[in-house]
């Protein structure tokens, strides 16, 4: 009687087991499908854009201003302006940036202030972009006085990033060992001279990942240049960096809006331009980041 | 260590120290610029318009200014995005962390990555010339401008942040807890849904409560392709506006400063910041939960 009911409890098991594997089953694709609508949602929006877009791809599209007709129109001003402020915001944000990652590394004490300051970065990181146009509109356009310039918008991309590569300048110099900076204290380098002439020198690949990684958010960032009132139709030369300016991202949201299909095609083609542009920035941060890492 | 060195090493803490209260500046400038023009816009404007009106009109001649068409485009569209991101992005990050060998995720988390670094008018790019299209072409009253596509696209943007943050929260689960429930006989979906998933809650938690945030303060994908007409609707076929693109709808035109148009920006950009950083606290709790537990 026994041996019958546990060879039935077996059966009802083996059943179960196997629904229970085919449940598991289910999970995993339903898991993969996840992953790969995502993929196909990219490669979707890739292959539209490069249709659409292609044919518009030619010398006039780099050497033109913007105009009334899609025939004559291009992103000179607009490529103009994103490097002139990716130059600008470079200059201004990678030394504070940096500057800061080593401040709350090396130097900073365990205090409150320090707290306060890591707490302040965490928080920035989550403002939404547009946000930071509005600081960039009150603070820097009105405030400093500084008008809808090339400057004001540099200055609002600065803040913008600062904790991107306060973040990763951390992260980097983390990552150098302790024994480095004893050994260059116990041959009487001051802690200075061991930040600078040491870890610094050892992070500086991933931190130069960081930046690039960083400049590739800007230069995409469209919604808090829009707020400071960056212009979409300019047909000069960018001077100096007083000049109101476009930036790539402005100039194909501009194209986007119109209802004319040429400027449409002619969108995709500036959004092929501008993703050329930050591909290979990725691309040349992932060489760098396999080329000069230092494995520990 | 000689005079030269000494200030050398003073001098240079002094400004790195300057640099990293830079970021203490920017919260205040925001708060600070917020709170200026938000003020000057209370002193025309009661609160409790502000906050409880359903008509938003500051553009046209009889101004109302009840934000709650704003909040409900928001909502509308982050609710949609968050049916498309949240679902795919636990999913995404239950393959990732679970099932997918060492050559599988180096294959499929650059494409994932990618995603993520695409600008965001490119994907409004997308949902009014792509999405748009094929919408109407299964429900012909889609409108040319819809909270629909919007949503689909934002939540295929905001997947990544989604399963890179419920990921680590996986990952962070302790291999002893998966060890223990393999030996009591469960199966590989079993030991992930009954006991990594509940493990990892409060880390999970915190990637959709940011996915939120994102969602809420993302610009241009609505700015393109939502529309600008402030309503209080449901349906998502239709043409609404969120906060976000009010204020990109009002910086676009040439408005003087110091009128009560370009005060409403500022206003509406407060109860974004606020909206945010209440989530963002919120999922910072979150994530330290889970850190705590388990590292």
């Amino acid at each position: 009687m026994t041996a019958i009911t546990s060879s039935l409890r077996d059966i009802t098991f083996e059943q179960q087991l196997a629904q229970r594997q085919r449940r598991g089953k289910i999970l995993e694709i339903a898991a993969l499908i996840a992953i790969l609508l995502g993929i196909a949602m990219l490669l979707t929006l890739l292959v539209d854009v490069v249709i659409d877009g292609l044919p518009w791809l030619r010398p006039q599209l780099f050497t033109e201003f913007p105009s009334r007709f899609p025939e004559k129109s291009g992103l000179r001003s607009a490529i103009q302006g994103s490097i002139w402020l990716m130059v600008f915001t470079s200059i201004m944000v990678i030394p504070i940036g940096v500057g800061a990652g080593i401040y709350l590394e090396e130097f900073a004490p365990r205090n409150r202030l320090t707290e306060f300051i890591e707490i302040n970065i965490a928080n920035l990181a989550g403002v939404p972009s547009i946000i930071y146009g509005l600081l960039g509109l009150g603070l820097f356009v009105r405030g400093l006085g500084l008008g809808r310039s090339l400057i004001a918008g540099a200055l609002t991309m600065t803040l913008l990033v600062l904790p991107i590569i306060i973040v990763t300048t951390r992260e980097a110099i983390r990552a150098v060992p302790r024994s480095i900076r004893l050994a260059a204290l116990a041959l009487g380098a001051s802690q200075w001279e061991t930040a600078r002439d040491h870890v610094l020198v050892y992070s500086m690949p991933a931190i130069l990942t960081g930046v690039i990684l960083a400049m590739s958010r800007a230069i995409g960032e469209t919604a808090p240049l829009i707020t400071i009132g960056a212009l979409t139709y300019i047909a000069f030369d960018l001077r100096g960096p007083l000049d109101i300016f476009t930036v790539l991202p402005i100039q194909i949201f501009n194209w986007v809006s119109l209802p004319q299909k040429g400027f449409h095609d002619l969108a995709a083609a500036g959004i092929i331009v501008l993703l050329v542009l930050l591909l290979s920035m990725n691309a040349l941060a992932i060489w760098l980041r396999n080329r000069l890492f230092i494995r520990w | 260590m000689t005079n030269r060195r000494i200030l050398e090493q003073k001098t240079v803490l002094v400004i790195i120290f300057l640099f990293a209260l830079v970021s203490v500046f920017t919260t205040f400038g925001i708060i600070g610029v917020l709170l200026q023009e938000t003020i000057l816009f209370f002193e025309q404007v009661s609160i409790v318009e502000f906050l409880t009106g359903t008509r938003w009109t500051p553009l046209f001649a009889s101004k109302k200014f009840g934000v709650l068409p704003l909040v409900n485009g928001t909502v509308l569209v982050a609710a949609g995005a968050m049916v498309v991101a949240l679902p795919l992005g636990l999913l995404a990050a239950i393959y990732m962390s679970e099932y997918a060998s060492t050559r599988a995720r180096s294959v499929l988390k650059p494409f994932l990555e990618i995603l993520a670094g695409i600008p965001t008018v490119v994907y409004g790019y997308f949902a009014l010339l792509f999405v748009t299209p094929i919408l109407k072409s299964i429900f012909p009253q889609t409108q040319a401008f819809n909270a629909l596509s919007a949503s689909i696209v934002m939540g295929f943007m905001i997947l990544p942040t989604v399963a890179s943050v419920s990921e680590d929260a996986l990952s962070a689960v302790p291999r002893s807890l998966r060890e223990a429930a393999y030996a009591l006989g469960a199966t590989k979906a079993e030991v992930a849904t009954q006991v990594v998933v509940p493990a990892a809650l409060s880390g999970i938690a915190a990637a959709f409560i940011l996915a939120i945030s994102r969602a809420i303060g993302e610009t241009m994908i609505v700015a393109i392709a939502a529309g600008q007409q402030p309503k209080m609707t449901l349906n998502p076929l239709e043409s609404i506006e969120t906060m976000t693109a009010y204020i990109v709808q009002v910086s676009l035109g040439d408005t003087p400063h110091q009128s009560i148009a370009y005060q409403t920006i500022f206003a509406v950009g407060m109860l974004l910041f606020l909206m945010t950083l209440v989530m963002n606290i919120i999922s910072y709790f979150f994530t330290k939960r889970f850190r705590e537990v388990y590292e």
